[in-house]
């Protein structure tokens, strides 16, 4: 197998590229979808629960 | 702490005690011609301590089954315990280090006290033992209250804390002994490593038991950010600390790493040390400890997911900035330089996130100054990783690199962001969990917050001018083309600045101090009578009425 600098650079260029863009789109897809958003404001409120016990 | 142990626990604890004492006594055995010795007793010593500890309490009867309706919150008071002490000595030791640049003769001829062998117990020392401490510590306590869950057992959070504490006495008394892998921030030799992954793996396992047993069902994303700084951390210190030893009775090992790979695989290490050690865990203290003091909610969930994912993924690749202008490849550089300028949208992201939380209590800021400290550390967040984004920039960088700038700009991020949030988590945790009504003196957290922001305005902007003086004088030409300054010239520059950053970590050490003797006079003051409402266990008060 063939592995020279040249050839793992065009790899990092180029699928580096995609997945950091991919990963993004799954994060704003995950962020701003409207069905979450009911469970993120539940998220930023139940913390402060004065609750301090274990749920059972 | 034994006492709250199951029977089978203890025998476990106990058989892990007496492993380790072996272990100490095999490396003294085998390393009786090395440093390594010294450590090998060390480690059987510590063994032994631990044994004795287990055995005094193996016979106490069994705690009993009501401790699973409360969280277990033992080993995250003694995690705030020994992250102080860490605190007061590794701070001590940096005004001492800083001192001796100005005096050298502060090192009084022994070998133990040179700059290179007190430097590492400082940064170490701060930064394992203060901040890792800290962390432990606080993600234990967030982690059980955000998923309304016990932890899974006593035993494993223990072995975390005390095994992690073992690394950091291995690591500091190995630096005066002379034992070093020169590699910053990750010193520590080969035994010492493989005992902190160890210890790191089961962090990490026992975190994510404690996530699977939760019954919010959302995580929390304080929780994501601990996840990724104990996943991260793993990573890094096993790749990086890849090394084979000499022998098995040699303190000295060598890297399998070679040449620019090596450096390459340091920063980027380092600079990760500081994104996930550093920034991830501490930004989960933000999430969580922030919104309890402020008691409101953080101003956008949404944001503070983005802002993860973004630091995450962005960081990773921001190590090789600490290398322009060095054989590694230039493309390598810029990206490191790329990334480390975009990640100002995600830092500054949280760090508004954090403001924009306050925005309408500040006069809840101004009256109290455990919210101070908090609101103080997301302004240094935003300007240390401001200032982090330009120095990445090579220009820039030419100018800044090997000046007292970046030890300004570092100090910017250790006292300003990761202290600050620190103390202020735990005067918000220390008069909850000892079930203090609040802390023992009120003018004492002002005093301490007064002289940390002091001593860090002090020390960074002493560091900013003595930086950018001697990187101007280092590229200072004369017209026949010399350069205009020798390196002396520019040392002899330094020393008035040198004085003052010294008194600038001499007033954040003594904050330190009071805050110390604060929390241990909190500790040992009676329970307050005026329990806070919601703040009792629930077998306390049901046990009461069932009695």
């Amino acid at each position: 197998m063939d592995l020279s600098h040249d050839a793992l650079v065009a790899f990092s260029k180029s699928w580096g590229l995609f997945y950091l863009i991919g990963l993004m789109i799954g994060v704003l897809i995950y962020t701003f979808r409207p069905s979450n958003r009911k469970k993120f404001d539940k998220a930023k409120q139940s913390v402060l629960d004065q609750d301090d016990k274990p749920w059972t | 702490m034994v006492k709250s142990l199951t029977e089978a626990e203890r025998q476990i604890a106990l058989a892990i005690s007496v492993a380790v004492a072996f272990c100490g006594l095999v490396l003294a055995a085998a390393g009786t011609q090395d440093t390594i010795e010294v450590h090998g007793w060390l480690i059987l010593i510590f063994g032994a301590i631990c044994a004795v500890v287990v055995i005094r309490d193996l016979w106490e009867p069994e705690p009993p089954k009501s401790r699973l309706e409360s969280y277990y919150d033992d080993p995250i008071k003694a995690g705030i315990i020994a992250s102080m002490a860490w605190a007061v000595v590794a701070m001590f030791v940096g005004v001492w280090v800083a001192a001796l640049l100005a005096f050298p003769d502060l090192t009084f001829d022994s070998a133990w006290a040179s700059f290179g062998r007190l430097r590492p117990v400082h940064t170490s020392g701060v930064i394992f033992g203060f901040g890792g401490n800290a962390l432990i510590a606080t993600s234990f306590h967030v982690v059980q209250r955000t998923s309304r869950a016990r932890l899974p057992d006593q035993l494993s959070p223990w072995f975390v804390l005390v095994g992690y504490n073992l690394f950091c006495i291995l690591a500091a008394s190995g630096y005066l002994l002379g034992v070093t892998q020169s590699k910053e921030y990750a010193e520590a030799e080969w035994y010492a490593d493989i005992w902190l992954v160890i210890v790191w793996v089961t962090y990490f396992v026992l975190y994510i038991r404690t996530l699977a047993r939760r019954k919010e069902p959302h995580i929390y994303v304080a929780n994501w950010y601990f996840m990724a700084f104990i996943l991260v951390v793993a990573i890094l210190h096993i790749i990086n600390n890849l090394a084979v030893p000499v022998s098995l009775g040699h303190a000295k090992s060598y890297t399998i790493w070679s040449g620019v790979q090596d450096a390459m695989v340091q920063w980027w290490y380092g600079h990760n040390a500081v994104a996930f050690f550093l920034t991830a865990g501490f930004l989960g203290m933000l999430y969580y400890y922030l919104p309890i003091r402020a008691q409101r909610p953080i101003f956008s969930y949404r944001l503070s997911i983005l802002s993860f994912w973004g630091i995450t993924f962005f960081y990773m690749w921001a190590g090789s900035h600490h290398l322009h202008y060095t054989a590694l490849p230039h493309w390598v550089q810029t990206l490191g330089m790329t990334f480390s300028v975009m990640l100002l949208v995600p830092s500054w992201a949280s760090a508004g996130n954090a403001l924009l939380t306050l925005n309408g209590a500040w006069h809840c800021v101004r009256d109290d100054a455990t919210l101070r400290f908090m609101m103080v550390a997301a302004v240094f967040y935003g300007i240390s990783t401001f200032e982090g984004s330009f120095l990445a920039i090579r220009p820039v960088n030419s100018l800044s690199h090997y000046t007292d700038w970046t030890v300004g700009h570092v100090h910017a991020g250790a006292l300003g962001w990761v202290a600050l949030i620190t103390f202020g988590s735990f005067y918000t945790l220390v008069p909850s969990l000892w079930k203090r009504e609040k802390m023992y003196s009120s003018a004492l957290v002002e005093w301490h917050f007064w002289l940390a922001l002091a001593g860090t305005l002090v020390y960074i902007f002493a560091m900013w001018n003595s930086g950018i003086i001697q990187g101007l004088m280092w590229r200072t030409y004369t017209e026949e083309g010399t350069l205009a300054y020798s390196f002396l010239d520019s040392l002899r520059a330094m020393y008035p600045y040198y004085i003052a950053r010294t008194f600038g970590g001499l007033l954040f050490l003594i904050g330190a101090v009071i805050g110390s003797y604060n929390m241990w006079r909190t500790i040992r003051a009676s329970p307050s009578s005026a329990a806070i409402e919601g703040d009792v266990p629930l077998n306390v008060t049901t046990a009461v009425v069932r009695g």
